[in-house]
């Protein structure tokens, strides 16, 4: 990143290797065809609150048969430690996260 | 390797922004060149004959204050190709140049502007030397000419634009949109690529090749773009041309290649001069890691089918193992020593042509045969293990390339044994019986069908045993590589010639 005269930034540019058929923004995953069989992790960021919304939504996914498996964060203030992210995405197709407040 | 230091623009290449020169005589100079000094009374008595314009690069109040056009942006320098000052150009009406003077030389300078006794006193008498030598122009100044090359070049490259945002880590930011082979790249600026381009003569815009899965034309540019991200230096940029070009011919069949679920990928190898104009490696390790060259070539053919063709494994690429030569696997033949002609003259290439052969093939296998001192037994050696190549049942489906190290092949010199003859010798010895293949021989189901029984049968087709000599001065091996599907239904070894 380089820092210009009149303190904006320069954008740093790179070429795209590829047929450029895709956006060049990053893509979404596909969203899942169903959830019937789907196991879907759901992280609560221990922000208050955020188990009444997360066991509702898993009272819904579970009516709809989806397998739910139920992370948290120790704390909202920090990323989710690393072993926490690999154990989701190991063993789950898809995570929703919850804020609250 | 090329003459010209930038690229040069074609037809709809050329960008818009290329300032025009004016018409009649137009010199370029700079006040920190003493010929330019020298040679100011000169270019004050062509102001005066008729139409000059003077561009100066360095100080706008040389030659004199209100006599030059203010070029310290390097811009009319850049675009028309200016190396030295002084340069005097003559440029006609529609304002294409004529005819150019690289420093100073009375005789060419008189010739091209008309005008008699340059440099020349009343009387007649030398003010000036007949001639000197001029100075460097500031447009291609080591130091600067990359920046320039990005301001006043870069539009010229057609490739989309990717912006990373301030918090991305630029390697990271290329694994996240799925760019790389599994391992970092350099990420590919306009800056790099720019200076990558300069390695070949073709113009960007040139279409190498159409590239499978996706069926995408490919131009110079993005050839380039992904060499630069495989590590390349921008001398390697014809061989990574000559390859991409050879692997996406319909012989070679890189669509079956990616597709199959066998474990094969392009084989890049080099013959000619050039092997050693890069410094590749075709001694000690030749088929291993350390030698730039050798890896980032291979290593850049592959990102072109992954990122421009679209070749990824778990989509178009099947493969159930794939193997480590998938990353990068390319290696020049060590031809200074070696007793055979080279691969590329088997393909019908003249020895001393720069070439690439490509060849669909798995990882290498040793051969280990440290007894041998006569052909014959050490043909035998390698025709026991050619056997078993990918199914000791497995006869006539696949190719191999067979390469020959130093000491192996010292063994065929020494008794006159010629690369034809050693490679009759293997196809006599490769003679297998149907017995042998018919399934359930050996106890074993794989096989060919019963009325094999009783047949003779080759364990390669005629072309498709090929020998390559290289390695490193001690060990009594050799190594074998599997091929895929053989012959027109599958895929064939395709040489091409690498241009400049």
């Amino acid at each position: 990143m380089t820092r210009l005269e009149n303190g904006s930034v320069k954008p740093r540019l790179i070429l795209d290797p590829t047929s450029e058929r895709e956006p060049a923004i990053r893509q979404r995953l596909p969203r899942p065809a169903q959830l019937r069989g789907l196991k879907v992790g759901l992280l609560d960021i221990s922000k208050a609150r955020g188990d009444v919304f997360l066991d509702r939504v898993d009272e819904r996914l579970q009516e709809a048969g989806a397998t739910v498996l139920r992370f948290s964060k120790p704390t909202f203030t920090k990323p989710a430690p690393l072993d926490l992210r690999q154990e989701i995405a190991s063993k789950c197709d898809a995570v929703i996260e919850a804020l609250a407040d | 390797m090329r003459a010209s230091r930038r690229i040069v623009y074609s037809g709809d290449m050329s960008p818009p922004t290329r300032p025009p020169l004016p018409r009649g005589l137009v010199a370029f100079v700079k006040r920190d060149c003493p010929t330019c000094v020298l040679v100011a009374p000169v270019l004050r008595r062509l102001a005066e004959a008729g139409d000059l314009t003077v561009y100066t690069q360095d100080d706008p109040s040389f030659p004199e204050e209100g006599m030059a056009l203010d070029d310290t942006s390097l811009e009319i320098s850049w675009h028309h190709d200016i190396e030295a000052v002084p340069t005097l150009l003559r440029v006609d009406d529609s304002g294409e140049e004529e005819q150019r003077v690289l420093g100073w030389h009375r005789e060419e300078w008189e010739q091209l502007s008309g005008v008699e006794k340059l440099g020349r006193g009343a009387a007649g008498e030398d003010e000036l030397p007949d001639q000197r030598p001029g100075c460097g122009s500031l447009s291609v100044d080591p130091v600067l000419a990359p920046d320039l090359a990005v301001r006043f070049g870069a539009s010229a490259l057609a490739a989309r634009r990717i912006e990373l945002s301030v918090l991305e880590d630029e390697i990271e930011a290329l694994f996240d949109r799925g760019f790389t082979d599994g391992l970092p790249v350099v990420p590919p600026t306009e800056r790099r690529v720019l200076a990558m381009l300069e390695g070949t003569t073709r113009d960007p815009s040139e279409v190498v090749a159409t590239v499978a899965p996706d069926l995408v034309e490919c131009t110079v540019e993005k050839v380039a773009i992904n060499a630069v991200m495989a590590g390349c230096r921008p001398e390697y940029l014809p061989v990574v041309l000559a390859a991409v070009e050879a692997v996406c011919t319909d012989e070679f069949n890189i669509h079956g290649v990616l597709a199959t679920t066998m474990p094969v990928g392009p084989v890049v190898v080099v013959n000619g001069p050039i092997r050693r104009t890069l410094g590749m490696n075709a001694a000690i390790n030749a088929l291993g890691q350390g030698n730039r060259p050798n890896l980032t070539i291979g290593r850049a053919v592959q990102l072109v089918v992954r990122n421009v063709g679209g070749g990824r494994p778990g989509e178009v690429d099947r493969a159930t193992f794939g193997n480590p030569g998938k990353l990068s696997f390319c290696f020049p033949e060590d031809e200074e020593n070696s007793p055979w002609q080279p691969l590329s003259a088997d393909f019908g290439a003249e020895p001393g042509v720069d070439c690439v052969t490509v060849f669909a093939g798995e990882g290498p296998r040793n051969i280990v045969d440290q007894l041998s001192r006569e052909p014959e037994s050490l043909a035998r050696s390698f025709a026991v293990n050619l056997r078993t190549l990918h199914h000791p049942k497995a006869l006539l489906g696949f190719d191999c390339m067979l390469v020959v190290s130093p000491e192996h092949s010292r063994v065929f010199a020494e008794a006159g044994w010629s690369k034809r003859q050693l490679t009759d010798r293997l196809h006599e010895l490769l003679m297998i019986d149907g017995d042998e293949v018919v399934r359930g021989a050996g106890g074993i189901a794989e096989g060919f069908p019963e009325g094999m029984s009783g047949k003779r049968l080759p364990k390669f087709r005629p072309e498709g045993l090929r020998i390559v000599r290289c390695g490193g001065g001690a060990g009594l091996f050799s190594a074998m590589i599997g091929g895929w599907a053989s012959g027109p239904m599958g895929s064939q070894p395709v040489m091409r010639e690498i241009r400049p």
